[in-house]
């Protein structure tokens, strides 16, 4: 793992490597709304609003994952020490953020129609809403200091820290009576979702993974771009 | 190292005795919060007396966080914090006396001080028990909470706006427990469950709280 960590060594893998995952979140994508819109049936109770899921439940899932991804950075660059962890780390929590707040607000926009609400607090929700307040919470660490290394050691905690939230906001619906529908797919028993349902949300799962790799690929370049150009006006600086 | 910990927890104990600790501010902001809420609310007596205990609860969480700031502030700015991660004692266990005497002297005082003010909310009488209860058993967890938002903003200038993002989010369930557990006794159930998740995070933040301070105090003091 330590060969990655020079950041040159990093950029030539991941420069070659960004292309394709474009490419493959584009077809994902493509696949997945598809199967979305088109292919797939019609809910017997809600319609065609059902199809909402197809957008809510991958961002939510993801931007789980994501924080999960985060906390993961943070815990090896505390024990390996790995410089690039912390940049992936940062770099992720922007896009987690997005992920969780499209969650939030689509929703919202389904829980209009078929509960007649636009929030309720219940254990879903709440917990998902401080999922939200965790991502903007680390993403402030790194704004407030000035030294990206403090900054770096702080936002591992915080990271590390909040990463009890992940499996509260995952068993929400089963330990508390919930408005919102428990669980579905990860769950004894294996998914108890149609088929024709399945795939097409599993797809969209598979390309908001990708648009995230994509992303944060591009994300941790402009980060170590920034550290470059960084270090090289600090030296500047020092010369003169 | 069993008298280095009853020297350091004594030592805060009497600054917070001769320098005002922050009870007198926490206090101070759960009457204003107390005589404002009727106000804001309306006079409606019964609904006051339904939202009594949440209330409660929130004034005494708000009271608390705003005291967190000032847990590690003035070690740090005249350099004590630094001579103290030099010593013998282990750093995670002098952060935990500093939670300690935040709990001896702000959060517990403050939990066996607030129900009966909450009678100004029209508490019912009957739940002053178990709002006592519910109140000091989450102090603790109060405290160390608190205490892991003040060491992680300890060097930032306006770090008391920062503690109350990050750690909101871990308040959440202390405030939802806190609650249930009144509510709870109040109705057909028993508060026993909600009280013992109470004491769960409280031991989860008993550990996770000083290991994740120290680490950030280093951090500021490196």
């Amino acid at each position: 793992m330590q060969r990655f960590a020079n950041p040159a060594l990093f950029l030539k893998l991941a420069n070659p490597l960004l292309p394709w995952a474009w490419a493959v979140t584009a077809i994902l994508f493509a696949f997945g709304l598809y199967g979305a819109f088109i292919t797939s049936p019609p809910d017997y109770q809600q319609g065609e609003t059902v199809r909402i899921m197809y957008i809510h439940v991958p961002a939510a899932s993801l931007s789980l994952l994501i924080y999960v991804a985060m906390a993961f950075f943070s815990a090896v660059a505390h024990i390996f020490k790995h410089p690039l962890a912390d940049v992936a780390a940062k770099t992720a929590a922007p896009i987690g953020a997005v992920y969780c707040f499209l969650a939030l607000a689509t929703g919202s926009l389904w829980g209009k129609p078929m509960w007649g609400a636009w929030w309720v607090w219940d254990a879903r929700l709440t917990s998902m809403f401080v999922l939200m307040l965790l991502y903007l919470g680390y993403m402030a660490i790194w704004q407030s200091i000035d030294d990206p290394n403090r900054a770096a050691l702080i936002a591992r905690v915080v990271a590390i820290v909040g990463v009890i939230n992940v499996p509260i906001v995952k068993f929400s619906v089963n330990w508390w009576n919930s408005l919102h529908q428990p669980a579905s797919i990860l769950k004894m028993g294996g998914p108890s979702i149609a088929g024709s349902m399945l795939w097409p949300l599993l797809t969209m799962m598979a390309a908001y993974g990708f648009l995230f790799l994509a992303l944060h690929l591009m994300s941790m370049r402009s980060e170590i771009a920034a550290r470059k150009l960084r270090q090289l006006r600090s030296a500047n600086l020092g010369d003169n | 190292m069993w008298r280095s910990c009853k020297a350091l927890l004594l030592r805060d104990l009497q600054l917070a005795q001769k320098q005002g600790g922050g009870l007198g501010a926490a206090l101070a902001f759960i009457l204003a919060v107390l005589v404002l809420m009727p106000i804001s609310l309306g006079p409606d007596l019964a609904l006051l007396q339904r939202l009594a205990p949440g209330l409660m609860w929130l004034s005494l969480l708000l009271a608390v966080l705003l005291t967190a700031d000032r847990m590690f502030q003035q070690d740090y700015e005249d350099g004590s914090l630094d001579l103290m991660t030099m010593a013998q004692t282990p750093f995670e266990l002098v952060v935990l006396m500093k939670f300690f005497s935040h709990w001896l002297t702000v959060s517990l005082p403050l939990a066996l001080i607030a129900p009966p003010l909450g009678l100004m909310l029209n508490l019912d009488i009957a739940s002053l028990p178990i709002l006592w209860v519910s109140m000091i058993t989450g102090s603790l967890a109060l405290s160390l909470l608190a205490g892991l938002g003040g060491a992680v903003t300890v060097g930032l200038r306006r770090g008391g706006l920062l503690v109350s993002l990050l750690i909101m989010p871990l308040y959440v369930p202390v405030l939802i427990f806190g609650v249930s557990a009144t509510t709870m006794m109040m109705g057909p159930q028993s508060a026993a469950p909600s009280l013992m998740i109470l004491c769960a995070i409280t031991i989860v933040s008993f550990v996770v709280a000083p290991l994740a301070s120290a680490a950030a105090l280093r951090a500021y003091l490196q």
